[in-house]
């Protein structure tokens, strides 16, 4: 780890004052970016810690949604009762991440921009990483790849400065993306507000950006839109283990229900791309169709189209098909308790 | 059938663990705890630089950047690191080990260079400043694309590599039904929640080691050979040892490089690594590739085995994982061919790891045997039956005790075997698919000469000492409880117990499942040397009841001496050692193999049943539960002892489900190289767990009745769930562990 400072920040201002120094980043509840300083991926030369700017509180917004400050602890939102009855796809996604430990440290803003878990973009001791060394190749389309994407990645050969199959390992993620919600952020110039799908980006030819975020700008918290999935929705996570392990697929489901008859949906992806994968055209395909296993087959083969797989992860094409169908017909039955 | 009825004379056990206060409280020390008997502040640390390519030559290190950071002492290369009078290889410490004699470097991640510096976290940023160069050679890897080029290993290892009886070729042509597959296993690495870790420090020409290991005496001839010091010059202590599980069997890099960093700064130098640093220099399970095809008559009757394993090995040295020993031993088969081959890799070196052989050999023959029984329409237990081995068939000789029918029969019943689904894929819940999969266990018992000293302190508690170890698995218990029983029925609690240094008595590497088979035996001879020495002085003793007896006339019971003929005759050991001017007495004892040991064989035996439910769409498989039987001896103690089968057990759903070391196929190097990416399993992968053990004593084993118990559990246990697998879903992996994704596309 690199010598560096650290400075807590007591109000939003004087943290993206301090963020503007150059190498400097915000501290949330660390359990990624402290991480990756360690392993030498990360090498802030500030720390500018924003966990004690009041951004911990959970409330109503006036246009019937919610707003979750930017440090509600991951543990915090998925046990807030209104976000229980309300956006219970968000609290299943959140349970379902990482350990009771990690949870209880991480933070709402932290979890939005946390880094891929590709391999060889964490440890130094590989050279090929476009993403922590922009222009060296990446060394996981020839590698390891079992926990890759297979959609919206770049693959332009291993040498090529733009390829990157990495995906956003985040579960809270997911549920943000089937939800609609919106990431609130502030810079030096102002306040503005991001869609979450327009938050985190492709690859495309830089992947070495994982957000349209700026480095000085500080994420204040989410804005939920009214909730619409609260009656039938469902987070599924398929991984290797029973609990502790990140998704090799995942699913966020919610469906806004007239009788059998599915009037709007909100679906996403995890485990398969630089981003969660929210298919619009899944979306679009099961609005107003009979909730039954062969509106639910076509979603799933229409938000897989175009995917392609590697040696190691190909399996996970059939495997998100597999596993929307299984979250939508839950997500029809009702809600997760 | 039970061959041996003898009711075993049972040691009175200890409810806790003797170090469960200590380690609970903390006040347990671990090597890399120690600050003393040098000064504290003394303390330097060293951190291990390692590679970062599979095969070429370090042109140069350039430290300048380094060696001018803060706190930095010194920076060991390769091309500065003092010459060690025998550069290894070097048959003692058996290892090939990479201590900067050269600048070869073999594999991604070995070590090249140690800088130390007064705090680690210095130590680790100097060495993000080294610059090094290298010529880099095109590596081996990928070793299942070149199993033809496998060859025999140069030293076969406990056991021949090739193994031939009866006529497979004609059998197999007799044989009615044959099946045939490939099975796999990967590469595995311990993984204990220690990690390894030396404070080295010399005092002139002599060497002190805390140092976390499974073998003190290892340890301590291995690097007396390295440094070309007298063996009596190296004192090496591990009171406790955080988990071994072979990796801390025999003696790595980085206890030399300690060592040699130690002389170099003058002062005591810490070497813990890394977990990240776990993967390669401290040795792995090598992958296996297992060719096994069974030939068997339409009653079940097996004809013919033949097991050809290819594994990887590193091409510092090779090591050869017995996956086709169980082959030759487990059932009665009178034509059965075993050969083991080994393809080189620019990978760390292979070691032995948990039930080294059985672990892997179980999991493949097992599921192969399972796949027989399908064939042939038959229940798996009733194929287990049909073939079962009263007498050792590869060695032609009985066991000195075998109860395996037993156990089948009483974890068939706890199970409830007999509701087992005939037709996979029947039986169903929901979305989930239930199937039920059995295995046999197995492991040799193992048994060396060990040593160990009994002593009665004034007042009469007793002390016992072995230069053996504890790796968490209840050594201390074992001894206290041994010392305890051996003088005549004292309080275990109140036995002072010591272990972990070489000065003791030498005892064996806490491995192949043998310290407590082998060490216990010791201390019961020393506590009857020790009590025949009381009777001695007793006898001289006027002013005790007992003066003038001889030592036959006496035996020992609850901290006294008592007259055989008259009970009411006794005086205690305090009273004795009072008189003999409160000089403690002692003795040495001593214990080996019994004679005749090499006409029978030692082995335990398990049944293993497992209950799991596979989700139809997510294809994630749920242990339910597992329920297993072992025939292993007598039990020393109840909990000690069933931790290490449970231990043992959920090692083997990991084996079935979780673990692989994924190495990057073209640097060469551990992608998973952490607790988060490196699967064991978690609570909510374990359902319940049902041990039980026939306490059948094995005297003819041990004195004590007891074979060793610490490596069996994982054996049959990936094939247990494994074959459930088959049963609830139809589907056949036979490349381990049994992901979501390989049950989907099988
Ligand atoms: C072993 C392990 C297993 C895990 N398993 C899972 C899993 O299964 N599923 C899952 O979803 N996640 C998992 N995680 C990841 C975990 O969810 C993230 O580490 C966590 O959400 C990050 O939050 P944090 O507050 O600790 O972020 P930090 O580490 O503090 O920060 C992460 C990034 O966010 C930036 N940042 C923090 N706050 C702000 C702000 N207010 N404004 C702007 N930028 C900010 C930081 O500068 C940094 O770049 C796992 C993590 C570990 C270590
Ligand atoms: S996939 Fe992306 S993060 Fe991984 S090695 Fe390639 S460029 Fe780096």
């Amino acid at each position: 780890m690199n010598p560096f400072t650290y400075e807590r920040a007591a109000a939003a201002d004087t943290a993206i004052r301090a963020a503007s120094s150059h190498g400097a980043k915000f501290l949330g509840g660390g359990t990624n970016l402290v991480d990756l300083m360690k392993y030498g991926v990360e090498h802030p030369t500030t720390l500018v810690d924003v966990n004690h700017l009041g951004m911990d509180q959970v409330t109503p917004t006036a246009a019937g949604g919610m707003f979750v400050g930017g440090s509600v602890r991951n543990s915090d939102l998925a046990n807030n009762p209104a976000i229980v009855r309300n956006y219970p796809l968000l609290s299943h996604a959140l349970l379902a991440g990482a350990s009771p430990q990690l949870r209880n440290m991480a933070t709402t803003a932290g979890n939005l921009l946390q880094r891929t878990r590709c391999y060889y973009f964490m440890d130094t001791a590989f050279p090929a990483c476009n993403k922590r060394e922009p222009g060296s190749g990446c060394a996981a389309l020839n590698g390891f790849n079992r926990i890759h994407a297979v959609l919206g990645q770049t693959d332009e050969g291993a040498a090529s400065p733009h390829t990157c199959i990495a995906t956003n390992p985040s579960d809270m993620n997911v549920a943000m993306y089937a939800l609609g919600a919106v990431v609130e952020v502030q810079g030096p110039k102002g306040k503005r507000s991001i869609a979450v799908a327009d938050f985190h980006r492709l690859p495309g030819k830089n992947p070495e950006l994982d957000t349209n975020l700026r480095p000085d700008e500080l994420i204040l918290g989410v804005t939920l839109p009214p909730a619409t999935f609260a009656k039938n929705s469902w987070y599924l996570k398929v991984r290797d283990r029973q609990s502790y392990a990140f998704a090799l697929v995942s699913v966020a489901a919610g469906l806004e229900m007239n009788g059998g008859t599915i009037k709007s949906a909100g679906l996403a992806l995890g485990g398969v791309a630089h981003k969660p994968w929210q298919s619009k055209e899944a979306e679009r395909a099961l609005a107003g169709k009979p909730a039954n296993r062969t509106t639910f087959m076509d979603a799933a083969n229409v938000a897989l189209t175009g995917a392609h797989g590697y040696k190691d992860n190909a399996f996970k094409v059939e495997m998100a098909k597999q596993t929307i169908v299984r979250a939508l017909t839950l997500a029809a039955q009702g809600v997760q308790a | 059938m039970i061959q041996e009825q003898v009711t075993p004379h049972r040691q009175k056990q200890m409810d806790h663990r003797y170090d469960a206060v200590a380690k609970v409280t903390g006040t347990a020390q671990y090597a890399a705890e120690f600050t003393g008997p040098f000064p504290a502040k003394d303390v330097t640390y060293g951190y291990v630089v390692q590679s970062t390519i599979p095969n070429g030559t370090l042109l140069s290190i350039n430290a300048d950047a380094a060696e001018a950071a803060s706190g930095v002492l010194a920076v060991l290369t390769p091309f500065n690191a003092p010459k060690l009078p025998v550069p290894p290889p070097n048959p003692p410490a058996r290892r090939n080990l990479t201590v900067l004699q050269d600048a070869t470097v073999s594999y991604n991640g070995q070590p090249i260079a140690v800088v130390v510096a007064l705090s680690l976290a210095q130590a680790q940023y100097a060495a993000s400043l080294l610059t090094i160069r290298y010529k880099q050679e095109p590596a081996k890897l990928e070793f299942r694309k070149h199993l033809a080029e496998a060859r025999s290993p140069k030293q076969p290892g406990k056991e021949p590599a090739v193994n031939h009886r009866g006529d497979t070729t004609a059998a197999f042509a007799k044989a009615s039904v044959v099946v045939e597959g490939t099975y796999v296993t990967p590469i595995q690495n311990h993984n204990p929640m220690e990690p390894h870790s030396t404070i080295a420090w010399w005092e002139g020409e002599k060497l002190n080691l805390y140092d976390s290991t499974q073998a003190i005496s290892g340890v301590k001839q291995s690097i007396a050979k390295l440094f070309q010091i007298p063996v009596d010059f190296v004192r090496v202590q591990c009171p406790y040892t955080g988990g071994g599980f072979g990796s801390k069997g025999s003696m790595w890099s980085h206890v030399p490089l300690a060592a040699l960093s130690a002389r170099v700064v003058g002062k005591p130098v810490k070497l813990v690594l890394g977990r990240e640093q776990m993967f390669g220099p401290v040795g792995a399970r090598p992958s296996t590739v297992n060719r096994i095809k069974l030939g068997a008559t339409s009653d079940g009757k097996l004809v013919a085995m033949q097991h050809d394993v290819v594994m990887n090995a590193s091409v510092l040295e090779d090591f050869t994982e017995h996956s086709a020993g169980v082959t030759k031993m487990l059932y009665k088969s009178p034509a059965v061919s075993v050969t083991e081959k080994l393809v080189e890799q620019n990978l760390g070196v292979s070691t032995f790891q948990r039930a080294p052989g059985e672990a892997p050999g179980t999991a493949v023959l097992e599921t192969a045997m399972d796949e027989l029984a399908i064939r042939l329409n038959m229940d798996p237990l009733q194929l287990r039956l049909i073939n079962y081995a009263d007498t050792d068939p590869s060695q032609d000789r009985p066991f000195t005790s075998k109860n395996l029918k037993v156990a089948y029969q009483q974890a068939a019943a706890r199970f409830g075997w007999s509701k087992r689904p005939t037709q996979a894929g029947t039986q169903i819940e929901g979305n989930n698919l239930i199937g039920y999969g059995m295995a046999t266990a197995t492991y040799p018992a193992n048994r060396s000469a060990a040593q160990a000293v009994v002593r009665i302190l004034p007042g009469g508690r007793a002390f016992v000492g072995s230069g053996t170890q504890d790796l968490g698995t209840g050594m201390y218990t074992m001894l206290a409880q041994t010392c305890a029983d051996s003088l005549g029925g004292l309080d275990p609690a109140t036995v002072q117990v010591k272990l972990g240094d070489s000065t003791l008595p030498k005892a064996p590497v806490s491995g192949g499942s043998q310290s407590t088979a082998s060490v216990c035996p010791a201390v019961q001879d020393a506590a009857a040397q020790v009590i025949l020495k009381l009777s001695e002085l007793v006898a001289l003793q006027t002013a005790s009841p007992l003066f003038g007896k001889g030592s036959s006339e006496l035996t020992a019971k609850d901290g006294r001496l008592v007259a055989k003929n008259n009970p009411a005759l006794a005086d205690s050991f305090a009273s004795i050692v009072q008189r003999n001017g409160n000089i403690p007495v002692e003795a040495m004892g001593s214990a080996e193999k019994s004679e005749g040991a090499d006409a029978y064989t030692s082995q335990s035996f398990g049944a293993v049943f497992a209950e799991v439910a596979v989700d139809k769409d997510t294809h994630m498989v749920e242990v339910r539960r597992i329920v297993a039987t072992y025939d292993i001896g007598t039990l020393l103690n109840d909990k000690t002892g069933t931790n290490q089968l449970e231990g043992g057990i959920v090692w083997g759903v990991s084996f079935a489900l979780h673990e692989e070391t994924h190495i990057d196929p073209v640097y060469g190097r551990t992608v998973n190289e952490n607790l988060a990416e490196y699967h064991v399993p978690v609570n909510a992968d374990i359902g319940t767990l049902d041990v039980t053990v026939l306490n059948i004593a094995d005297t003819k084993f041990n004195p004590l009745g007891a074979r060793g118990i610490g490596e069996i559990g994982i054996t049959g246990a990936a094939a247990a769930v494994g074959n459930a697998i088959f049963n609830a879903t139809g589907k056949r992996v036979r490349e381990f562990p049994i992901t979501p994704d390989k049950i989907m596309t099988a």
